[in-house]
């Protein structure tokens, strides 16, 4: 089976993220006064072919830990599995 | 001796190293390519500075995978010299030849400037030719320059001397103006605690000709050929 797996991955908390802060601080100029923090990553979509929905995210995980996320800077979470 | 300069897709100072090791020191130099499996017997690999693999994902991520960074680990491994300058600090960060990461300049931008490092250790292999507290001048170029690290890390850097270079400002003293990119305690560059793998982002092989100004990124290199030879 083929299956589509989705990853977040973003700058680990206390990593001081100079992108999301200027968002953060374009957002409130622009009167989103709630906003105190913005953070940006990116999103990852992997197509890869596995037996079940939980080999293909066990996979994608590998994936995060070797190549796609940087441990020592990023944090990364499955969005999603489906089929493409 | 003998180095060997590596060349990844999209480096761009790997010319300038070998004509530093070549012209400047009177060293031999190889140029390898990252698809090489055989370092050719070289006593120093150069990982220099560039965009390997256009930088693609995050810096380094890409580099640290190609064929030639396996041999490139065992020579580290066996306690061989690695001089990791720019691109290449940030692929050997990746490698995890260096603790931590580099990222995205505090200021965001893409920064190319003369800047000021301090020489906080001069008793490596890397840095015996130059006297400890010596403000040198050395360009840098890059967008992913920020050092960061978790606190345990940092302060074992410290207390173990293996930060080399730190960023100064006009007056040779830390302070957010001498810190170009925001790294974490203004590091510019470190050694790992065998003392055989040093990372710094400015560039030491492009002050190497007293044509281009005070050669002040002459005595690193001389400090290898020293410590080989003694």
């Amino acid at each position: 089976m083929r299956y589509r797996v989705a990853i977040h991955i973003l700058p680990r908390e206390g990593i001081l993220d100079p992108q999301g802060h200027a968002v953060a601080d374009a957002l409130q100029t622009l009167g989103f006064g709630g906003v105190h923090e913005v953070r940006i990553g990116r999103h990852v979509v992997v197509d890869t072919d596995a037996e079940t929905p939980e080999a293909a995210t066990e996979a994608v995980r590998a994936m995060c830990n070797r190549l796609l996320a940087n441990p020592v800077i990023e944090d990364f979470e499955i969005a999603y599995v489906s089929s493409p | 001796m003998r180095f060997g300069i590596i060349t990844f897709p999209g480096s761009n100072c790997d010319t300038d190293a070998y004509h530093a090791v070549v012209d400047a020191l009177g060293e031999e130099a190889v140029m390898l390519w990252h698809k090489d499996h055989d370092l050719q017997g070289v006593d120093v690999v150069i990982l220099p500075g560039g965009f390997a693999h256009g930088d693609y994902l995050r810096a380094g991520a890409i580099a640290r995978f190609s064929p030639i960074m396996r041999e490139v680990a065992s020579h580290a491994g066996r306690g061989g010299r690695v001089l990791a300058i720019c691109n290449g600090f940030q692929i050997a960060c990746e490698a995890g030849l260096l603790p931590g990461a580099l990222v995205r300049n505090g200021g965001q931008s893409y920064i190319c400037d003369n800047i000021r490092v301090r020489v906080e250790n001069a008793d490596t292999a890397f840095t015996n030719a130059y006297q400890a507290g010596t403000v040198l001048r050395m360009p840098i170029a890059h967008g992913e320059g920020r050092f960061v690290a978790d606190r345990a890390v940092l302060d074992a850097l410290e207390d173990e001397g293996r930060v080399v270079f730190r960023y100064v400002d006009a007056a040779g003293v830390v302070s957010p103006e001498g810190n170009p990119n925001g790294s974490t305690r203004a590091i510019a560059g470190i050694i790992n605690s065998a003392g055989n793998v040093l990372g710094l982002m400015p560039h030491p092989e492009r002050v190497v000709d007293p044509i281009l100004g005070p050669p002040d990124g002459l005595p690193l290199f001389e400090s290898l050929v020293a410590r080989v030879a003694a």
